[in-house]
């Protein structure tokens, strides 16, 4: 079974690497382990992790609590370190990465600052990077306008509907211009209308950006509808079990979702899902 | 919430919701008041009554039972029965055991609004004068306990050390009783040449500097994890996460304790200028009290006590109120 799995991995990230040949390598797993040490004993959070993800993919991470696609995120944003493994991001380790700014990550919560307004709290990380004055009002108005808010920069957070908030965070993870942008189930907190809103609208912004996504999420419409690489993995030890290419074109009304070529995926994942031992217990 | 409002508003206004709700929040306060004040003289009457019955017979009246010795022995209510007659007495004397709420309220008014118009404030017979002398010391040693109080606060988020080798001696100092300390510190320093305000802050202080510790380090702890990740992803220094963080989350927290920290800075303030042979000061004047057996003094003093701390604590209350509203963080 394992080797079966390892296999299945190898073939799927090279046929992606071959189908975006021309784009540069952006985040690199290799074998890559990590354990925690907890009070009950050592918990492996990631077993044997191998990734490649391209410059302008779309990666979703899909699978059940604790299978690690959190921990996978953090580590790519190096708020976590590998045991064991290695992994580049840029070409950098995650800590250089970071301090290059190579990445925005976005919370499930908006954690917008309530003492601050909406363009402040975009310009929170621009502070800490010193960008001027001009530049951060510059940069503002820049990203307010990619997220729909373009006059909500003198509101306050609790002015904003909490669909709206997420934008805004999204907006503060885009400030500073990063290539990548890391979600960790940025709409999980939110109701099914205004997460179908956001998924169009994030859509969008990836097209116009060309930004490369991690997206974490626990839904598999979301996980098929958005993305271009569908990372499905499981819990005990922390592992991928499948690595899907998706067939859907980059323009995606979402109306997308009631097509045969979208619910074949759909299944895939769920399968997927079911080899992880996702739906035990 | 929002409904409720919009009915009030069909009905008559915005000023009429208002006024509703402010008699709502009145009627509670008034009647709460109005009990205490009830159960004061209710309770006036048993307490004072043996030296009321005692002044009636010297005066010629006749007491049941006659003899003084028998009335020392009998119960204070079953006197208050057998002579109805002296009840009024018990709220006019001039040293009642327990002195009635229009007595004391008489001597407040004497001890400073009559000086007042009388060109007399800061006569040394004015209660406006011993509270200037008590408050000055509160609000320093407040300022300096406030000040030592985020001090420490800030080295025990930020250093494991402090946080081990400070908050147990931090809480230690708080069980010493004050009584015992605030001798000791007056005549420690005294000895050393320092006297007046500083001794008397310092015990205040002694006393303020540790709420505000302890809710600082909440408040300054208060960010949850995702917080500071986010923080972190933008390499953000140990300052900056203070200064844009840690220290803005804190403010409520920060004014919940400043006005703990009040209230103590003021009876740490009044316990300093008890040792000192009661020249002047709130605390000064209930010793002199005591000494004189002048008990409407006593209170008279005491409230004047409470309503500075009515005071302290209502203006920390209202710069809260703005700051946390202009913060957004109004709850």
């Amino acid at each position: 079974m394992g080797t079966m799995e390892t296999g299945m991995q190898t073939d799927s990230l090279e046929a992606g690497t071959e189908a975006a040949a021309a784009s540069p390598v952006v985040i690199e797993a290799r074998k890559l382990d990590l354990t925690f040490q907890t009070n009950d004993g050592p918990v492996q959070a990631l077993r044997d992790v191998n990734l490649t993800i391209n410059k302008g993919d779309f990666v979703s991470f899909i699978g059940p609590s604790g299978c690690g696609k959190t921990t996978f995120l953090r580590v790519v944003a190096a708020l976590e370190h590998p045991t064991g493994g290695a992994i580049t991001v840029n070409g950098m380790t995650p800590d250089e990465a970071r301090r290059e700014r190579a990445y925005g990550y976005v919370f499930q919560a908006a954690g917008l600052y309530p003492w601050r307004t909406i363009a402040r709290n975009i310009k929170l990380p621009l502070e800490i990077m010193g960008f001027s004055k001009a530049e951060q009002d510059e940069h503002v108005d820049r990203v307010l306008k990619l997220v729909d808010l373009e006059g909500f920069g003198g509101k306050f957070p609790w002015q904003l509907s909490g669909g709206m908030q997420q934008r805004a965070s999204i907006a503060r993870a885009l400030a500073f211009d990063a290539d990548i942008l890391l979600m960790d189930e940025p709409f999980g907190a939110l109701d099914e209308i205004v997460r179908d809103h956001l998924n169009e609208q994030l859509l969008e912004l990836w097209d116009r950006t060309g930004k490369t996504i991690g997206f974490v999420t626990h839904s598999i419409p979301e996980a098929v509808y958005l993305s271009t690489r569908i990372v499905v993995m499981s819990p005990r030890p922390g592992r991928i079990t499948d690595v899907i290419e998706s067939t859907l074109p980059r323009e995606r009304p979402l109306d997308i979702r009631d097509t045969p070529e979208f619910l074949a995926i759909a299944h895939r994942v769920r399968e997927g899902l079911r080899a992880g031992h996702a739906y035990d217990d | 919430m929002a409904d409720v409002a919009l009915a009030n508003h069909a009905r008559g206004g915005a000023v009429g919701a208002g006024l509703r709700r402010m008699s709502a929040a009145l009627v509670p306060v008034v009647v709460v008041v109005a009990a205490i004040i009830a159960l004061w003289y209710v309770a006036c009457v048993p307490m004072n009554i043996k030296e009321a019955l005692t002044q009636a017979e010297r005066a010629g009246a006749v007491i049941d039972p006659p003899s003084a010795i028998e009335r020392r022995d009998a119960s204070a209510i079953g006197l208050v029965f057998r002579n109805s007659d002296h009840i009024g007495a018990t709220f006019g004397q001039e040293r009642p055991r327990l002195p009635a709420p229009h007595q004391v309220g008489q001597e407040l008014w004497n001890s400073t609004g009559d000086m007042v118009l009388r060109g007399r404030a800061f006569s040394k017979r004015s209660l406006i004068y011993h509270a200037w002398v008590t408050l000055s010391a509160t609000v320093l040693g407040f300022a300096i306990g406030t000040v030592a109080g985020v001090a420490l606060a800030v080295g025990i988020v930020h250093s494991r050390v402090m946080n081990m080798a400070v908050m147990p001696w931090a809480i230690a100092s708080q069980t010493i009783p004050i009584l015992a300390i605030a001798p000791m510190i007056i005549v420690v320093l005294n000895s050393i040449g320092i006297t007046g305000l500083i001794p008397k802050a310092l015990i205040s202080a002694y006393l303020s500097f540790f709420p505000v510790t302890v809710g600082m380090v909440k408040g300054l702890r208060s960010p949850d994890a995702m917080q500071l990740d986010l923080l972190r992803t933008y390499s953000a220094s140990q300052s900056e996460t203070f200064w844009k963080l840690r220290l803005p989350s804190s403010m409520p927290y920060f004014f919940t304790s400043m006005k703990i920290g009040m209230a103590a800075a003021l009876v740490g303030a009044i316990v300093g200028e008890m040792p000192t042979g009661a020249v002047a000061g709130l605390g000064a004047r209930l010793l002199a009290g005591s000494y004189y057996g002048q008990t409407i003094q006593i209170w008279a003093a005491l409230f004047a006590a409470a309503i500075l701390a009515a005071v302290l604590v209502g203006i920390i209350g209202a710069i809260q109120g703005v700051t946390l509203k202009r913060m957004g963080m109004a709850r």
